[in-house]
């Protein structure tokens, strides 16, 4: 009986530690049924709109007193397909327009409108262990490269820019987002990664960027839109206006992002 | 003084309920409409995954090269893994079963923690220790040049942290129940101690170590956690076939229904072959 007991408590243990270790969940909405002038909305965002996001989020809150706004960042086709299996979102924003298409083919999003643009640039740990000096020296066997999956926008921009600087690149790792390459270079665990001029601006010191030239760099366009099934229309609305309006556009500016 | 009321039940009633195992026939209402909610709500989800399976293109699912590549890797990380916690696993369950020394019982805590751990706590500690900037890795690095991150060998380590423990559990158990009568014959009869061991213990225990095995490498093949924060990802590397699941669901959800379904066919044949040590409380022999 007390083994018995004991058992019971163990796998009530290991159910809650599994459960604990999830994702983030999405907000419920805090207003009765019709459309409310104040709620919550859920916004899911490309991983490297995490900064920026965050601090629209801040400012969108404090311009319009009584909603809150969360955030669900990840790799936009992780999203995607979140999104058209049902997750509850309001608002999407993609680091690139072919996770946005697949959302809007599924009918979960139309009208999605770019906001901002976003160039790659080398990230290494700040004492260089792989003596990288230009995206070339990615494609040198000594030098272990991080890249995003292969579906993901920051995978499909860097094979771009392979392509560009006629390089093949192999890699030591496939991250599902751009901030987990970013911690990878940032732990030391491997000498480089691709990543976003965003992403090295805003990992400040803990990483050396190193430029990609204009010729041989790609970019991608982000574009946000709001979704068909969304409760509080009207706020997810609002938002997108926000990260639109010459604001957001300043927010999006100083953290590195490009004019659409 | 009354003698107590003679049993209802007929010689013939008793005899059948001997057979049973003493198990009754009928089930109470108030504990067989929570049953039933929980066989639906373990049952269904798979129900579910063989209802949705691609059953006319599984074949062409399957042979995109990344899923024999993450079915290959698996496979042989998961026997590997298997192998090296029989070498060094049993070992420790001899000695935690058998010995005594102060201090024992927090080892034992210690060495069954990964069996309540987050896997991805698990990698996350296992990067700090033999990640390139880790306490250990860091001198692996500068003084051989290995790197263990990002190589089949991060796979099995990763693996063997959250899967040893369950072979060193069982078989730990196994040990404390066996009868050591037998080896205490075989050392007045003059056997050494490793003779003992190897001739005497280990095949008084061979089922729960073949059970503890099983176990060990069917937990291996699913781990997903540790392995892809320590080892990362890359196919034919450390795509393990989890890991692959993952990303398929993403790129091409009918491969990923068909590598689940492999996944599913290997865990109901583990079952199968476990179900006698399940039922019989994970007894000796």
């Amino acid at each position: 009986m007390r083994r018995f007991a004991f058992v019971i408590a163990a796998l009530a243990a290991v159910t809650v530690a599994g459960c604990s270790s999830g994702g983030s969940s999405p907000s419920s909405s805090s207003s009765s049924g019709s459309s409310s002038s104040t709620g919550a909305i859920t916004v899911f965002a490309a991983a490297s709109l995490t900064g920026s996001f965050t601090q629209l989020g801040k400012q969108f809150e404090a311009a319009h007193k009584g909603d809150t706004v969360k955030f669900s960042f990840g790799p936009s086709s992780g999203l995607a397909t979140e999104i058209t299996s049902g997750a509850p979102a309001d608002v999407f924003a993609s680091a690139a327009p072919a996770n946005m298409q697949q959302v809007v083919s599924a009918g979960d999003a139309s009208n999605p409108q770019n906001f901002a643009k976003n160039i790659m640039e080398v990230a290494a740990p700040p004492n260089n262990p792989g003596k990288v000096k230009s995206v070339n020296d990615l494609a040198k066997k000594s030098v272990k490269v991080a890249l995003c999956q292969p579906q993901v926008p920051c995978g499909v921009v860097a094979s771009e820019i392979f392509k560009n600087v006629g390089i093949k690149v192999k890699p030591v790792t496939l991250q599902p987002d751009v901030k987990s390459v970013l911690t990878q270079v940032e732990t030391g665990n491997v000498d480089a990664g691709m990543v976003y001029v965003t992403d090295v601006m805003a990992a400040g010191s803990k990483v050396k960027g190193i430029t990609i030239p204009a010729s041989d760099n790609a970019s991608t366009l982000y574009p946000i839109a709001t979704i068909n099934s969304s409760k509080h229309k009207s706020i997810a609305q609002a938002f997108v206006s926000y990260v639109l309006s010459p604001t957001g556009q300043q927010v999006l500016a100083s953290a590195g992002f490009e004019k659409p | 003084m009354t003698l107590p009321a003679p049993s209802r039940l007929t010689a013939r009633e008793r005899a059948r309920r001997a057979a049973r195992g003493g198990a009754s026939r009928s089930v109470p209402a108030p504990l067989l409409v929570p049953a039933l909610i929980a066989v639906a709500f373990l049952v269904l989800p798979l129900v579910g995954l063989i209802i949705r399976a691609p059953w006319g293109h599984i074949g062409a699912a399957l042979s995109g090269s990344d899923a024999t590549q993450a079915l290959i890797l698996s496979l042989w990380t998961a026997s590997l893994t298997t192998a090296i916690s029989l070498v060094i696993g049993v070992p420790l369950a001899w000695v935690l079963a058998r010995t005594r020394f102060p201090g024992q019982r927090l080892l034992r805590a210690l060495v069954t923690l990964p069996l309540v751990l987050p896997p991805v706590v698990g990698g996350v500690a296992l990067l700090l220790a033999f990640g390139r900037t880790g306490f250990i890795g860091r001198y692996l690095d500068s003084w051989f040049g290995i790197t263990i991150p990002f190589t089949p060998i991060a796979v099995v380590m990763a693996e063997t942290f959250v899967a040893m423990p369950f072979l060193i559990i069982t078989v730990e158990g196994a040990l404390r129940s066996a009868d050591q009568g037998f080896e205490e014959a075989a050392a007045t009869l003059g056997a050494k101690r490793m003779t003992v061991f190897l001739r005497v213990t280990m095949p008084m225990i061979a089922p729960s170590l073949g059970a503890g095995a099983v176990l060990c490498w069917a937990r291996a093949l699913g781990e997903f956690g540790a392995t892809i924060t320590f080892a990362g990802s890359f196919p034919g590397q450390t795509e393990t076939m989890p890991i692959a699941v993952y990303y398929a669901l993403e790129n091409d959800p009918n491969a990923a229904i068909a590598l689940s379904l492999v996944l599913l066919v290997v865990s109901v044949v583990v079952l199968v072959s476990l179900r006698d040590h399940w039922l019989r409380g994970g007894s000796v022999t």
